[in-house]
């Protein structure tokens, strides 16, 4: 049994868990005992962070290294209004140590690479992933199976979450289930999208269940099972997971052995740069400010949503880029065009699918109408 | 024969805002394509250039992953469920 004891102020807060045959004395100590490696004090991290603390896990390490903003407190609870602007590592050590002191709290302050993740991962006994992109996701899960870890998933987008526990010894990993990344642009992320913000409270706060019950070893872990819950019909699924057999990474005949370029893996660097990335094909908000004061003969088109376009606009002609294909031939090909969204990846996308569609007077806005509201116009208002 | 295919949320900006769609087919490549064909901008989403089936892009007949039934030739009848099962990434934001 674990080398660990309760001082009476512990028994008395733990005391709930105590008198459950489930967790006892044993559990508490063996959550005592334990570590925890969260990645990310965002959406998922939140709730994690929050009832991983509260339910005593000895030690809980957070890797991130964000600031946190406005838009963030719709959803990350572990930070207050009174954070923004401070780094999330610090309201989160702070807000922790608050519910519950006999916890220690470290932080690391990095990004997370192929370089730091072994090291890393190998202080803890489990590894709890709440990232938010996919060349860390695929990093995380060799990481974990390359050190034998436990790789707690979850992940999120809109209405929709995913849970499931990676890369136990006989369970299968996350590239079992999804052996290559989409290619950039395919799938929007929540910054396009949106999300939910209960959503991640829900998915992470599952992902807390399932740590707790891989620490003190009880329950039905969700081993080779994919859970998926929709808020919108506050539905359940549950999907099988199988190891599957030809897994580069814990299949019988791996080809990964040790950590590779997970940016170049999804194709991050090379997607983006090939995309429409030809300067002819860009323009900068400054440069459109100067052409607009200039009267010249611009078409605006912005290809967010109408819910985006409420919010603030740039009198341009909207049609959302999912609606782009059906409506091309509402544009004119012989107008020089402007395309933008909020931040510039959705029209990058737009504009490669004019070129493609004959359009050559076609200009991505650079940075969006976030950049414009940043830099030209400070009255308008940014989300 | 008609079944049901459940469209996941990142999906459904290409099939008019529908999380279900019933459409015919006797295997889950049959319903696939003629899903593709109801919905056109669905097609690069869930297939290559060369008209494989994308690997990132999961198919469940009912709680079951097609890899390992019969893959796209897997029968389905009339009860059946087919599921798209997407990579979705966010959390950290």
């Amino acid at each position: 049994m674990t080398n660990v004891e309760l001082s009476g102020e512990e028994i008395r807060r733990y005391g709930r868990h105590l008198i459950m045959p489930e967790v006892g004395m044993d559990g508490q100590k063996k959550l005592k005992a334990a570590s925890v490696l969260l990645i990310g004090a965002g959406g998922l991290g939140s709730p994690l962070g929050l009832y991983l603390a509260a339910a005593g896990v000895g030690r809980i390490g957070i890797v991130d290294f964000d600031v946190v903003d406005y838009s963030n407190l719709q959803r990350q609870v572990l930070h207050s209004t009174k954070d923004v602007g401070r780094p999330k590592l610090a309201s989160a050590k702070e807000r922790l140590e608050g519910i519950n002191p006999f916890v220690k709290i470290e932080t690391h302050e990095m990004h997370l690479t192929s370089e730091n993740a072994l090291k890393l991962f190998s202080g803890y006994d489990i590894v709890v992933d709440g990232t938010d992109n996919f060349p860390t996701r695929y990093l995380v899960n060799d990481a974990c199976v390359l050190t034998g870890k436990p790789n707690v998933y979850g992940s999120i987008f809109r209405f929709e979450g995913q849970v499931s526990v990676f890369a136990t010894n006989d369970g299968p990993c996350y590239r079992c289930l999804y052996p290559e990344p989409p290619p950039p642009g395919l799938v929007p992320s929540c910054a396009e999208g949106g999300v939910l913000g209960i959503l991640p409270g829900i998915i992470g706060t599952l992902q807390a269940n399932e740590t707790v019950k891989l620490i003190i070893g009880k329950g039905e872990p969700l081993v080779g099972r994919l859970l998926l819950f929709d808020a919108l019909k506050t539905k359940f699924r549950e999907l099988k997971l199988r190891k599957n057999p030809d897994c580069p990474v814990c299949g019988q005949h791996r080809t990964i052995t040790s950590l590779i370029d997970y940016e170049a893996f999804c194709g991050v660097q090379s997607g983006w740069d090939s995309f429409a990335r030809e300067e002819q094909y860009e323009i900068t908000v400054e440069d459109l400010k100067k052409r607009l004061d200039n009267k010249d003969d611009l078409f605006i088109l912005d290809v967010r949503e109408p819910q985006e376009y409420q919010i603030c606009n740039l009198n341009g002609y909207l049609i959302p880029l999912r609606d782009l294909p059906n409506r091309i031939n509402e544009l004119d090909t012989a107008k020089e065009i402007i395309v933008h969204c909020k931040v510039g990846g959705r029209s990058r996308q737009a504009v490669e699918f004019m070129k493609q569609s004959g359009f050559r007077k076609v200009k991505n806005l650079v940075g969006g109408i976030d950049e414009w509201a940043e830099l030209i116009d400070p009255a308008m208002p940014r989300y | 024969m008609s079944i049901q295919i459940l469209i996941p949320t990142p999906l459904r900006q290409f099939t008019s805002n529908l999380e279900s769609v019933a459409v015919e087919g006797n295997s889950v490549g049959e319903a696939l394509k003629n899903l593709c064909v109801k919905y056109s901008a669905l097609q690069k989403h869930l297939y290559s250039d060369d008209g494989k089936l994308r690997n990132f892009v999961n198919v469940y007949l009912n709680d079951e992953d097609i890899r390992y039934l019969q893959k796209e030739s897997t029968p389905i009848s009339d009860k059946d469920v087919v599921s798209i099962i997407p990579s979705i990434a966010g959390g950290n934001i």
